[in-house]
């Protein structure tokens, strides 16, 4: 029996008083990779923001759990410190932080609510050099400020290494491919394996089927006016990209 | 120095003190009432032993002073100020000092907690030590100054400069801040207490960091302090100001005179951490500020760099300034004022362009948060023969909630058409993205508002002596506590 990390039952949710999200249902299992598929401005992010306990939405009902907890009763940090990692579609720049002390931030934090000892500098800088390294990044580039002058590229690369520094066990990805050329893709991808285990989980958000060239899911959830419409295993990706999401509104309509 | 520290001081002081100059009024030392005239500054300067030619300045100020009035140009609303109501020496108190730390207010110790200080350090900020008690202090004292003086650095108060070089300080006490230059330093050198004098002779690079903490005689310098710095040819000295460490202080008008000159290519670095009392979070109570810094570069290739960390005091009334007279000579200055509650800032600097190929260089951070208001004020002036002047001015404003307010104040006057003068300004809030952006990486609201206040200092940070510049952004967080969520 798989061992559910995410359950989402039944979930409406909005901002500024619009409903956008209706009556959503996924579970997620450790060891499970989900793909999330649906048009532009079918609320993608509007769901990875609520999960991530974004302010300014609101939750008209339903229940999530993460790893059994009230994931909704939890503050965004606290969720960050769980485990859950959402790598963003446009991440933001912070002038004057450099990437190094960000993470070392994070990863304390993230330490301490777990009960471990916090990294001194030189320990963190040892792990931040190496997972850099692993994912071919730049060694002067840790020492940057966190997004800042970055290219799409870049940032969706800073995104990849933070998610490795902090090995979180679900993680988000909101169109961890926009922006990116095929190269850039591939290191991402790469990445990204590398730090799926039996234990964790990933969904991925995307609006193309090419990313999942490279992350492979298990199962593919079209979504389309705020909640699933269809769920399929990795060939419905190659058929939505064949018919359109037209086809499958169409088929919701019916 | 706490004030209940002062006052034991002054206490001892009083009693083995019997009036030897026999002086003329009946005012008793230990009780002296409230108000200013002139017997009062007769006394001050008396009980300093003082020469005539000094209490003959102090009364010609205080007579100009009369005809002055107080200023209200600023953005700064407070009380009217009775100066009549004040005390002008250090006024005793009977109030006893606390007798362990066990007796010092919590929030105060919290406050000592987070910036690290250790608890001797604790016992003396809040007055339950002398100083002299825990540094052993005439060792760390005298082998400081000793170390100074062969290399005839003169580092010491300023009474006992005006003792041991009244030349040096007859020459150049005044030079740079007359005592008619405006109202708050007309006042300050009719009654000032004490400060610090500093002089380094020609080709000597001051081979440590000048730290008034660590004077021995920082003991009197009280509500009217006057410092005076001397940078002769060729010299070089870093001098920190302040404490991070907030301090009792009683004293609610302070009107402090910070005076330099830099000679023929020498060099000072001035750097300032002020957190004197900013109030409650009503704005009851709290210090008032008004403080005339300048900074005269007298001779060819001199430079000076102002550096300020400003957390404190209820209200804030500063321009550190720069008067370029040597040619090739520079000036800098760089600011960090944060604002929270009830505080009200009104500061920035002069850059005042004689000499020719004078650069000057600003970069002022101001962070509002709670009700505080903030303003920079800033004037940039270039004389006719100040051929190709050089400024640049960056004025960063940051926001931290909706009921703060940032105003910035840049007043520019070129008199010469070589000159390239340029200002930037922004004003910014700390957006929800990059809150949200930190919280999701497992970083709390609090420390998000930390770090990017932090980085949004940075640029200021950097100038600050590398210790000075932790406790400084630790400072930054404390006083920032609370102003999120």
């Amino acid at each position: 029996m798989a061992t559910p990390l995410l359950e989402i039952e039944d979930l409406y949710a909005g901002v500024d008083g619009k409903e956008i999200i209706k009556g959503f249902n996924l579970t997620i299992n450790a060891g499970e990779i989900h793909a999330l598929m649906g048009p532009n401005g079918a609320g993608k992010s509007t769901l990875s923001n609520i999960l991530c306990g974004k302010p300014g939405y609101h939750i008209t009902s339903g229940r999530v759990y993460f790893k059994g907890k009230d994931l909704l009763k939890l503050s965004a940090e606290d969720r960050a410190r769980e485990g859950l990692f959402l790598s963003m579609q446009y991440p933001v720049e912070i002038p004057g932080v450099s990437i190094t002390s960000f993470l070392k931030h994070a990863v304390n934090a993230v330490r301490k609510y777990q009960g471990m000892p916090e990294l001194d500098t030189m320990e963190f800088i040892k792990i931040l050099r190496q997972e850099g390294k692993n994912l071919g990044l730049d060694a002067d580039m840790i020492k940057r400020d966190v997004n800042v002058g970055f290219s799409g590229g870049e940032k969706k690369r800073l995104e990849t290494l933070q998610m490795s520094i902090l090995k979180p066990t679900l993680a988000i990805l909101d169109e961890a491919d926009s922006g990116l050329d095929i190269d850039a893709l591939r290191v991402v991808a790469e990445g990204v394996n590398a730090l799926h285990t039996k234990d964790n989980a990933l969904l991925v958000i995307t609006h193309y089927q090419r990313l999942l060239n490279y992350i492979v899911p298990d199962s593919v959830h079209i979504y389309a006016d705020g909640k699933i419409v269809r769920t399929g295993g990795k060939e419905l990706a190659m058929e939505l990209e064949q018919k359109g999401y037209a086809e499958f509104m169409k088929e919701k309509n019916d | 120095m706490s004030n209940e520290n002062k006052n034991n001081i002054e206490i001892v002081d009083e009693a083995g003190d019997n009036y030897k100059y026999g002086f003329v009024t009946d005012i008793k030392a230990d009780t002296v009432p409230a108000g200013l005239n002139e017997d009062i500054i007769r006394l001050i300067s008396h009980k300093k032993g003082e020469p005539d030619w000094l209490l003959d300045w102090r009364l010609k100020a205080f007579k100009f002073w009369q005809t002055m009035v107080e200023p209200v140009w600023a953005k700064l609303s407070y009380d009217k100020i009775d100066y009549q109501n004040l005390s002008y020496y250090s006024a005793p108190k009977q109030k006893v000092a606390p007798k362990s730390l066990a007796e010092v207010d919590k929030s105060l110790l919290d406050t000592y907690e987070k910036l690290g200080i250790p608890l001797k350090e604790q016992e003396v900020l809040s007055g339950v030590v002398a100083v002299d008690a825990v540094f052993d202090s005439v060792s760390v004292a005298t082998t400081y100054r000793a170390k100074l003086a062969e290399q005839g650095v003169i580092f010491s108060s300023i009474s006992e400069a005006v003792r041991e070089h009244p030349d040096l300080v007859k020459q150049y006490l005044g030079s740079v801040v007359p005592y008619t230059d405006n109202f708050f330093a007309c006042l300050n050198s009719a009654v000032f207490t004490d400060g610090s004098f500093v002089y380094i002779p020609k080709g000597v690079k001051c081979p440590m960091e000048l730290s008034t903490y660590f004077r021995i005689n920082a003991k009197n310098t009280g509500q009217f302090e006057r410092t005076l710095i001397i940078a002769d040819d060729d010299s070089y000295v870093s001098y920190l100001e302040g404490c991070t460490a907030p301090q009792r202080d009683e004293n609610q008008l302070h009107a402090a005179i910070v005076e330099i000159v830099v000679l023929d290519n020498a060099e000072v670095k001035y750097s300032t951490v002020q957190n004197w009392y900013p109030g409650d979070k009503d704005g009851k109570g709290g210090v008032y500020n008004f403080v005339t810094k300048r900074a005269a570069c007298r001779g060819v290739n001199s430079k000076v760099s102002w550096t300020q960390v400003e957390t404190g005091s209820a209200v804030t009334w500063k321009y550190p300034s720069c008067v370029l007279q040597g040619d090739n000579s520079s000036g800098e200055f760089y600011s960090v004022a944060i604002t929270n509650n009830r505080q009200q800032a009104d500061t920035g600097t002069k850059m005042i362009h004689i000499g020719k190929n004078t650069t000057s260089k600003i970069i002022s951070k101001g962070i509002s948060a709670g009700f505080s208001n903030q303003t920079y004020r800033g004037l940039v002036k270039v004389s006719p023969n100040a051929d190709n002047a050089r400024n640049y001015t960056q004025c960063d404003s940051l926001l931290i909630g909706t009921t703060c307010g940032s105003h910035t104040v840049p007043y520019i006057e070129n008199r010469n058409r070589t000159a390239i003068l340029e200002h930037e300004a922004t004003t910014s809030k700390i957006s929800d993205e990059q809150l949200f952006y930190c919280r999701q990486r497992g970083i709390g609201e609090e420390e998000a508002v930390s770090l990017i206040v932090n980085g949004f200092c940075k640029e200021v940070m950097q100038h600050l002596p590398m210790e000075f510049a932790i406790e400084a952004a630790k400072l930054i967080n404390i006083s920032l506590e609370g102003s999120v969520g």
